[in-house]
Formats: structure tokens, C-alpha cells, sequence
């Protein structure tokens, strides 16, 4: 079996964001850059699926600028075998992220796509519902447990109230949630045999797909700022002011 | 051109997330026509045809239907689209498990937690855990919203009956389906629901010591919440956890108690209406957005607050 995981490049996940004042953006200038955490842990399940021999490729394919190579020499570095890098300077919807990575995994002839549920960035939860769409392959979104079984799957998914089990058959989408696995540190010789290992660079433009936009952003804002309170002095003085002042008691 | 809410339900009852987006869609132009998608689901149907503002309801009620995969609704919502301008859920699991695969069958793009409408084609949605808004410009024909619930007002009114039309379109489910559904069984109100909420972090150093967010939660008939270290520690199950990554939520009350208030669990429950922090910190995040605050050792707080709490209310 081969697994396909798709990874993003976003702003670390430690990093507390700026919004640009102008409202163009988020300040990206010298800010710390990582793989998207949900993509980490899509693709350390990717690489116990191989290490149980259960999958014999892992491919990893980010779709973005330049400097998402630097993401995916992480990704060799943790395991996977092989890494693509679909070269774009323009930012993507999901929707046109999802028929790129169609493209992808028709071409690799994958038989599970592995992806984080959502990117700390946009936060969309979108496009691994949205390929699965346009391949017509089942889904298994906010995967905390993942069983393979010859062409089976079952994955428990992490619903609001509770846990969900469901049986799908391959070839199919997965995404993944924080509680599928810890992801691995990548050790030094492994970062060193990752500058070895293969990268291509496909331009999106090469790959003849036709995209047009669906949404255009006016603005990016800071969220108003919530103003502090008092500090108290005691239990007897907070259940005073909720009761007289805030009056939800 | 109407809009068309896509109602989460158990096959029972309508979740209330569904009222707030209810609410949402009053914004949108034309009438509203909600569909009931599953199995046995009539006590649904006519909860949602007396709930104030909704103009019809569509029926698809099949064994196929029953626990509301993506894999068959999502083909059943694109063969009724057509007339609408607009088609909306929640942004809850369920919401986003089905509306993205709704619309790359369309071929339009969708928009997530849409907290805010400016005109027509024009929505504000939360980016960067609610650290950032979106406003953005939809190019596509179809406006496919998932809606933040707590960014808008439950309809509660109830209405005589709307229409109700039954869709006799049935989808197979052929290449998926749900083995076991385990779902959290508790007495608490749930927490996206709940009036008010005490939420434990890290500073309760164990999951025994958690039982003291629990004695002060059932006092005040509150819903138990959790950051995600609280979570990571083990000390409570995932469901409980409120943040980015967990459940966002919007009380009338809200405790953050032994949370430090990282950006993640701030995103979760910022819009609170009023938000109480008990820390020993007194520099921690969290203590610079509530509104009262309590410096000093949760040990000895919480048990006064939950003792005194109980002789008021006696």
C-alpha cells in the first residue's frame, strides 16, 4: 500500500501572530515557520503504518512557495521515502488546494490519503472532505485511531459528545486529530540522509489543471481585545459581584 | 433564491446548535427550508416545522440515512441545491464532517465559522484559532456557510407548522459505515449549551484533585470543562476540552480555574459573557481578560467558593 500525506507550511505553532495594520495580512516576515501540527501526526501514523509493513511508500507532497521545500526535507527527515513539491506562489482555497492534490494522488496511484484535519492557519477543516469528494473515495475525518485490515479500515473518530466508530473501504481519505499518536523527533543522522533523498519540484502550472478563484479576501482583522476586570479579594467578595454586579447567580 | 439549513439531529431530537444557525439564516435573503436527513426522525420533523422562521421542511427519512454519513447525504444535499442561494449547518463536527464534501461536489467554495454577515456574498470568519477575522468575498454562485453557533442568538419561538415535504431520493451507503457510536453519557449540561462552565487546567495537578471541579460545577448545575493540558495530563476525557483544538463556547458564566490561559484555550471561550479566573499566577494570561479574578491557591479557594455557593443556594 502507498500513502500519500499532504503537509503545509504554517506559522509555528508557539508563535503568537500579528495581524498587519493595514489588514493585508498576518506579519509572515521573519516568523518562525513548521510543518502544520495536524500534518506532523498525520504523517508519523503514516510512518508506523509502514513500520508495521503495512504500507510499503510514504509520499509527502506540499503544495506551496519555495520554501516549503524546507518543510518537506523536514518530513525525509522524520521517514517518509519520497517528497513533492507542487511550486506555487499564489495562496489556494481549498477547494483548488483539493483538485491539486487530486491531481497528485492519481498520479502516485495512492491507495489512503493522510492529512491533518484542519491548518492552524485558515482553521477551514475542508480540503481532505473536499478530495475525497472529488475522487469519490470515502472519508474518515478526525481520526484518533486508525485499524488496516487488507482493504478495510476502520477509524475512530473524535465527534462533539463522544467517540464514533466507522468501517471504510480503501482507497480512501483520512484526517487526522491530535489524539491518533505523539509525532517523533527527527534524529541528527536521519536529518543528514534526508539532504539525500528525493524532492521534485512540479510547477503548478505544468500540471495544466484548470483553477479559478471562489473567494477573495478584503481583510484580515485583529479580534477586539477583551478588557480585564477587577481582581478581588476574596471568595465571599466574587460571589458578591456575580451575584449584585454580573447578576448570573 | 432561499436558503437551505441542513438540521444536526440524534434521529430524536434537533440539536440546539441548529437554532442559532437558524439565526444566522434569518440574514441571508429569501426563505428559509430546512432539511431533516435520517431515520425514524419524525419527532425532529415536527420540532423543526414549529420552530419560529422556518418557511418548509424537506424530509429524507431512510435506513440509508440513519447515522448521517457524509458519503450519501453529501450527493442527497447537492440534488436539492439548486434553487437555493445559500446552504447552511453548524460548524460543529457533523457540519464540517459533510458541507466541504456538499461543495466540491458543487464545485464551490465553502467558508468556515462564519461569525459575522456584511452583505450578501461578504462573511467574517474566525482564522488563527480567533486570534485573526477573514473577511472574505464569495466568487461562486452558492454562498456554503458552516455557522460558529455562539456567534448568534437560539430561536426559541415556536411557530404553527410549516409545510413538510418528503424527498424520496434514497443513497445507498456503499463504501463506509458506522460500527459503534460511543457517546459520553453525562448528567451535566453539555458544554456548548451550558448557562456555565468551570473549567480545570493543569494547576489541579491530578485527576483526583479534578473531582473539585466537579463538586463546584454540580452546585451551580454548571457543564465541566478543561484546557487542553488538563487534557494531555490525562485528568479528563477530550470531550471536556474547551480551546482551538476543543469546543468553543460562550456561557453567561465562565471559571477558568488553575488555567494559565494559553492562546489555544483563550480561542475557545474569549466571547464569554462574563469570565471568572482563579490562578496563583497573578500574571497568567487569563487574569488579563477576566473579569474578576482571584489571586492565591486553588486548594484553598475552590473549596470555600463551593461551600459557600452551597449555603447561599440552600
Amino acid at each position: 500500500m502507498k500513502i500519500l500525506v499532504a503537509v503545509k507550511r504554517v506559522i509555528d505553532p508557539y508563535v503568537k501572530i500579528r495581524v498587519k495594520p493595514d489588514q493585508s495580512g498576518v506579519e509572515l516576515k521573519n516568523v518562525k515557520m513548521s510543518m502544520n501540527p495536524f500534518d506532523e501526526i498525520a504523517l508519523e501514523e503514516a510512518l508506523r503504518l509502514r513500520e508495521k509493513q503495512i504500507a510499503k511508500e510514504v509520499v509527502i507532497v506540499s503544495i506551496g512557495p519555495t520554501e516549503c521545500q524546507e518543510t518537506l526535507r523536514n518530513g525525509l527527515a522524520l521517514g517518509a521515502d519520497r517528497a513533492i513539491l507542487v511550486s506555487t506562489d499564489t495562496v489556494h482555497c481549498c477547494l483548488n488546494i483539493a483538485k491539486i492534490l487530486q491531481h497528485i494522488t492519481l498520479q502516485e496511484q495512492a491507495d489512503l490519503v493522510l492529512m491533518g484535519k484542519q491548518s492552524i492557519d485558515g482553521d477551514n477543516n475542508q480540503t481532505p472532505q473536499m478530495l475525497a469528494a472529488i475522487l469519490g473515495w470515502p472519508q474518515a475525518t478526525f481520526a484518533s485511531k486508525i485499524d488496516i485490515d487488507a482493504s478495510n479500515m476502520q477509524v475512530t473518530r473524535e465527534v462533539d459528545g463522544g467517540l464514533d466508530t466507522i468501517a471504510v473501504q480503501l482507497p480512501a481519505v483520512v484526517s487526522t486529530d491530535l489524539r491518533l499518536n505523539e509525532p517523533r523527533y527527527a534524529s541528527l543522522p536521519n536529518i543528514m540522509k534526508a539532504k539525500q533523498k528525493q524532492l521534485d519540484v512540479i510547477p503548478l502550472d505544468s500540471l495544466n489543471l484548470s483553477l479559478k478563484p471562489h473567494i477573495e479576501i478584503l481583510a484580515i482583522k485583529a479580534p477586539s481585545i477583551r478588557q480585564g476586570g477587577v481582581k478581588l479579594d476574596s471568595v465571599e467578595d466574587l460571589i458578591d459581584k456575580l451575584k449584585n454586579e454580573a447578576r448570573v447567580l | 433564491m432561499g436558503t437551505l439549513v441542513i438540521v444536526e439531529h440524534n434521529n430524536q431530537k434537533m440539536h440546539p446548535v441548529t437554532r442559532h444557525v437558524l439565526s444566522a439564516a434569518k440574514q441571508c435573503d429569501g426563505s428559509i427550508v430546512c432539511l431533516v436527513v435520517g431515520f425514524n426522525c419524525q419527532s425532529v420533523v415536527t420540532e423543526v416545522s414549529t420552530t419560529e422562521g422556518v418557511g418548509r421542511v424537506f424530509v429524507a427519512d431512510q435506513a440509508n440515512y440513519e447515522h448521517q454519513m457524509a458519503e450519501n447525504l453529501a450527493p442527497l444535499v447537492v440534488a436539492l441545491a439548486a434553487p437555493f442561494q445559500s446552504i447552511l449547518v453548524s460548524s460543529s463536527t457533523f457540519g464540517k464532517n459533510l458541507l466541504p464534501r456538499v461543495a466540491a461536489l458543487l464545485d464551490v467554495a465553502q467558508v468556515s465559522d462564519v461569525v459575522n454577515f456584511i452583505d450578501s456574498k461578504t462573511v467574517d470568519h474566525t482564522i488563527y484559532a480567533g486570534n485573526a477575522i477573514e473577511t472574505v468575498r464569495i466568487l461562486d454562485e452558492k454562498n456554503l456557510l458552516t455557522i460558529r453557533a455562539t456567534a448568534f442568538d437560539s430561536i426559541n419561538g415556536s411557530q404553527s407548522p410549516a409545510a413538510i415535504e418528503k424527498i424520496e431520493n434514497n443513497i445507498a451507503l456503499e463504501k463506509s459505515k458506522l460500527i459503534q457510536s460511543q457517546l459520553n453519557q453525562s448528567s451535566r449540561p453539555e458544554l456548548t449549551q451550558a448557562k456555565i462552565i468551570v473549567s480545570g487546567g493543569r494547576g489541579l495537578q491530578n485527576q483526583q484533585n479534578f473531582q473539585l471541579i466537579e463538586q463546584l460545577a454540580d452546585v451551580l448545575g454548571a457543564a465541566v470543562g478543561a484546557s487542553r493540558a488538563a487534557v494531555d495530563a490525562g485528568f479528563v476525557p477530550n470531550d471536556y476540552q474547551v480551546g482551538q483544538t476543543g469546543k468553543v463556547v460562550a456561557p453567561m458564566l465562565y471559571f477558568a480555574i488553575g488555567i494559565s490561559g494559553a492562546v489555544q484555550h483563550l480561542a475557545g471561550m474569549k466571547d464569554s459573557k462574563v469570565i471568572v479566573a482563579i490562578n496563583k499566577d497573578e500574571d497568567a494570561p487569563i487574569m488579563q481578560i477576566a473579569t474578576y479574578s482571584l489571586v492565591g491557591d486553588l486548594f484553598d479557594i475552590l473549596p470555600k467558593l463551593t461551600e459557600q455557593l452551597r449555603s447561599h443556594s440552600s
